[in-house]
């Protein structure tokens, strides 16, 4: 495999924290906006120029500082780095777009505050994405939980506030309580913290210890929502929608299964997790997840609210892949963190532009909307689908292969998860569709001349959409970047 | 000319008193650029004198040319190399940004303030470059005093406490004294090496171990290590900011200094870790003090008694991280002599700062102020990230190494207590930050708050805080530096 020095990496983290001060400094709001996407675009194309190279089997690498004998500050950019960065940052370009609509919409307060940290947790979850061991990642991961803290709490209300100190308690608590002394000890087992294919604590940990570190890494990134700390994932939801949008269903969230991936095929690697049997830990608790949080949301009346818990579970259908041990189902888990996200975002863009146009943000509320809000609600249905994981949307694709990953490892029970999540997926979300197309014209509240939101913020949602579908019919560079990355975790 | 930088470091400062006295009498305005002229000499030699240290292993000088055991010899290695820069970079930040506080607080005694000032980083400077122990006890009386002074010439309640402070100052430096003098009389030397020598013969002595448990306890009396540390909030409380931004940062931890050096070279790592064992109690000890440091913080509602509070918190992972006794504890409590000295600083700065605009530190004053100081408030969150432990701030790092020490050494309540105090700041600080950012009054999607005009400190206060600030992430990222290439030879050779 050819290693590149570059600074490409180092770049791409940088590019939007220099915004930062010629954000504050703007003269007017449409500068603001206009250098936001300057980063945005910047951002994009300097993870895009890697991107080849990386389709090749080559890997970017730069060390910024040497802190710590075995864990220096660096970077190495390998296939699933990059696909999430490019996720992160082509949807980045999008959200400017929508947050844009959105803000001005609203005519919120404090606008520049909110572009400078949202370009923040971007620099930060670019970090993650491209972080080179486990040091490195754990600086951007408590980057990116101290940027969305001011992002989440825009609003600097009493709510805000409650949700600001729950969104801290989990986020913060377990990554200094749990993710910390589990960073230690894995230092003091081994004297580095390096990613390595085989798995840095191959052979130099027993099976208790393994299992305990397990358990304290699973939980410890409290930014994957597993189930029972995930509750902080719906008070995010006070958040803006741009927000609860990029963040809470693509960086943030995102971050967390990345980096549960990466501590599970770098830190751990397969053959240590299958040899202890541990997988079986990681289907449970990912199963449990996703069966628990498709239910509660079948019960949720508040939008936001019913999409948080959708995310909470398909976030574990990463974690369930990478726990299957098996080639196709890390290829459906790796996968699904690009397909869900162009589905969520869709999803979340919907829910504010249905604030904007209308004021409601609940799904009692939403009957006929679809009359006043077509094109907002066709994208809305085309998300639901890749979410409940139906063709002609790229979620398909992603579930397809957890299942046949799941008939590789011989996991019979995870396939009757799979299949009971879709089933619920459809359960709550087909209603809130067929309920906003078909309702008697006479009965719509919302009167049956179309009315969308600004412009700003249909586009985008527009965009994802389609992305969505396309996805499935032409899912590269994602497909091939998965099945770099499982080929390489498991060493096939 | 180099080889005079270590007795350059002190003469600086003490010809600087003098100077700033008479200053004083003819024209007050003179006293500031003079300490800060001393102090920058001071900081050139420190700097000067770390990389001599760095090339040639050491620095020694002989007072007026006497030879030890009769004359005094000042003599710098890696470890007091480190402290003496960090002692002349906090003084003189600290120096720039007092300015508005003393003339507030003190209009009509400048001139002695910024004298004790001096005398007090004199003092400091010859605790540190010091190689005989008696000429320790000398200065840090001279610190002591000056400092003691410094805290008493506030207003209101500041004499009391200062006057407290005194009281059991004394008696944690008479107990130093104590110390030293029983090792003089069973060794009949005042020189750090020389006691060194010849005290292997009768370690096992009852004098041996008297002189360094009486030597202990004072020290843990002047560093405020819990539960000796009550002294320390009430002062810290009603010292003024100008006082306090030199004094917080440094006393402390230049008696960690002293505990360090008193073990690892009067007494030596074979006598203190392995003949003689209190380490574990010591460490029981400081692990109490961690979590009582970090819960008393929790109920405190002035900032000045909270960071108190939070430093006694911070005594306690530079004693228990030292009386690991295993490598990376030592490199750890070493690491964080210098991160906790900075770390302080911001603190105290940011909290001046505040105080000085919003006329008081209680936390109700405190409303708003991430829009209407927005830089204070800056430096404050890198700070507070710091204390927290957050990287690439230098708290994080120097964490790391205590964690590491105590899983190393198995000592997992130590490690358990780190974590607990870390997330026990985090309350603490975003409690602040919430009064700072919330407006529980404001409605939904506000539509344009009337925003309120910025009211930012004074210029030269925010900037030595900015400048502070910046330092804390450049030191976390330059940790490897420091480790490598110099706290490793601090630690003594034979630990793993």
């Amino acid at each position: 495999m050819e290693t590149i020095v570059s600074i490409k990496p180092f770049l791409a983290v940088l590019v939007s924290i220099a915004a930062v001060p010629v954000l504050l400094s703007s003269r007017s709001a449409n500068i603001r906006e206009g250098w936001t996407f300057v980063a945005a675009a910047a951002k994009f194309a300097i993870v895009a120029s890697m991107l080849p190279s990386v389709l090749d089997g080559a890997e970017f690498v730069y060390t910024v500082a040497e802190v710590i004998p075995g864990a220096a500050l660096g970077f190495r950019v390998d296939a699933m780095g990059i696909l999430f960065a490019l996720v992160s940052s082509f949807l980045w370009i999008v959200t400017s777009a929508y947050s844009i609509g959105y803000m001005r919409g609203l005519n919120e307060h404090s606008q520049t505050r909110y572009y400078c940290y949202f370009a923040l947790s971007l620099s930060a979850a670019v970090g993650v994405a491209f972080a080179a061991n486990l040091l490195t990642l754990y600086l951007f991961y408590e980057m990116l939980s101290f940027a969305t803290y001011p992002l989440v709490t825009h609003h600097q209300d009493r709510e805000a506030q409650s949700s600001g100190r729950k969104y801290l308690l989990y986020i913060v608590g377990t990554s200094i309580g749990l993710l910390l002394p589990a960073m230690l000890i894995c230092y003091d087992l081994t004297g580095t913290l390096e990613f390595s294919n085989r798995g840095l604590l191959a052979g130099k940990v027993s099976k208790e210890l393994a299992g305990l570190l397990l358990l304290m890494f699973l939980f410890g990134f409290a930014k994957a929502a597993v189930m029972p700390l995930h509750a902080w994932l719906p008070a995010a939801m006070v958040a803006p929608t741009p927000v609860s949008a990029l963040l809470h269903a693509v960086a943030v969230v995102k971050v967390g299964v990345f980096s549960i991936v990466r501590i599970f095929t770098g830190i751990f690697g397969m053959e240590t997790l299958s040899s202890f049997d541990l997988g079986s830990y990681v289907l449970f608790f990912a199963s449990a997840t996703i069966l628990l949080g498709s239910f509660i949301a079948l019960s949720q009346d508040g939008l936001k609210r019913l999409l948080a818990f959708s995310t909470i579970a398909q976030l574990s259908y990463v974690i369930l892949g990478v726990g299957l041990l098996s080639t196709k189902g890390m290829i459906g888990g790796v996968i699904h963190i690009a397909m869900h996200a162009f589905g969520k975002i869709t999803l979340f863009f919907c829910a504010g532009a249905i604030f904007i146009a209308t004021g409601k943000k609940n799904i009692s509320e939403m009957a006929g909307i679809g009359r006043r809000m077509p094109i907002t609600m066709t994208a809305f249905f085309i998300a639901a689908l890749s979410i409940i994981g139906m063709p002609p949307c790229g979620g398909f694709l992603s579930k397809w292969y957890l299942v046949l990953g799941a008939v590789e490892a011989h996991r019979s029970p995870v396939l009757l998860v799979l299949l009971f999540s879709s089933l619920l997926n459809a359960a709550y979300f087909m209603p809130i569709v067929y309920r906003a197309f078909f309702c008697r014209p006479e009965a719509n509240p919302f009167g049956n001349e179309i009315r969308e939101a600004p412009v700003f913020c249909v586009v985008p949602l527009v965009i994802t959409a389609i992305i969505s579908v396309i996805l499935l019919f032409y899912p590269q560079p994602f497909f091939r970047l998965a099945s770099l990355a499982a080929a390489q975790m498991t060493g096939m | 000319m180099t080889r005079q930088l270590p007795a350059l470091i002190i003469i600086a400062p003490l010809i600087g008193t003098f100077c700033i006295s008479i200053a004083g009498w003819i024209n007050k305005r003179y006293c500031l650029p003079i300490l800060i002229a001393a102090l920058g000499i001071s900081l050139y030699a420190s700097i000067g004198l770390l990389g001599l240290v760095i090339q040639e292993h050491g620095v020694v000088y002989r007072l007026g040319g006497w030879d030890p055991p009769w004359g005094i010899l000042y003599q710098v290695d890696y470890l007091n190399g480190l402290v003496l820069i960090v002692i002349a970079v906090v003084a003189l930040i600290n120096a720039v940004a007092c300015r508005k506080h003393v003339l507030e607080e003190y209009p009509d005694r400048v001139g002695p303030f910024f004298t004790l000032y001096s005398l007090f980083v004199t003092g400091l400077f010859g605790i540190v470059v010091t190689a005989d122990a008696f000429n320790l006890y000398v200065l840090l009386e001279i610190a002591s005093l000056s400092g003691y002074a410094m805290i008493g010439m506030g207003n209101g309640r500041a004499p009391l406490a200062g006057l407290n402070y005194l009281f059991m100052g004394t008696i944690g430096a008479s107990f130093y004294l104590l110390g030293v003098g029983y090792l003089y009389l069973v060794t009949g030397s005042l020189n750090m090496a020389d006691i060194a020598l010849i005290l292997p013969d009768i370690y096992e002595s009852r004098v041996a171990m008297t002189a360094f448990v009486i030597c202990m306890a004072g020290l843990f009396l002047k560093m405020a290590l819990f539960p000796l540390h009550s002294w320390m909030p009430n002062a810290y409380t009603h010292g003024s900011f100008a006082a306090l931004g030199v004094i917080a940062p440094l006393t402390t931890k230049v008696m960690i200094y002293v505990m360090i050096r008193i073990s690892l070279t009067v007494f030596t790592p074979s006598f203190v870790f392995d003949r003689f064992r209190i380490d574990e109690a010591i460490v029981w000890l400081a692990i109490i003090a961690i979590v009582a440091g970090s819960l008393l913080a929790l109920s405190q509602s002035r900032l000045k008694k909270m960071l108190a509070y939070v430093i006694v918190a911070e005594i306690g992972y530079m004693v228990g991280g030292f009386w690991l006794g295993n490598r990376q504890g030592i490199t750890g409590a070493v690491l964080h002599i210098v991160n906790d000295a900075m770390m302080t600083l911001c603190v105290f700065l940011a909290a001046g700062a505040i105080a000085y605009r919003q006329k008081g530190d209680d936390f109700e004053k405190m409303e708003g102020l991430f829009i209407t100081m927005p830089f204070t408030m800056s430096g404050f969150v890198v700070a507070a990230l710091s204390v927290i432990g957050v990287p690439p701030t230098c708290g994080f790092f120097s964490k790391w190494y205590l964690i590491s020490g105590g899983i190393a050494a198995g000592q997992y309540a130590f490690v358990g207590a780190l974590l607990l105090s870390s997330l026990v700041h985090v309350v603490l600080f975003f409690r602040i930050f919430e009064i700072a950012y919330y407006r529980p009054e404001a409605g939904h999607h506000g539509g344009g708050h009337s925003s309120s005009v910025i009211n930012e400190a004074p210029l030269d206060m925010v900037i030595p805080l900015l400048v502070g600030a910046g330092l804390l992430v450049v030191l976390g990222l330059n940790t490897g530096f420091l480790v490598d290439r110099v706290i490793r030879f601090a630690v003594p050779a034979q630990l793993i």
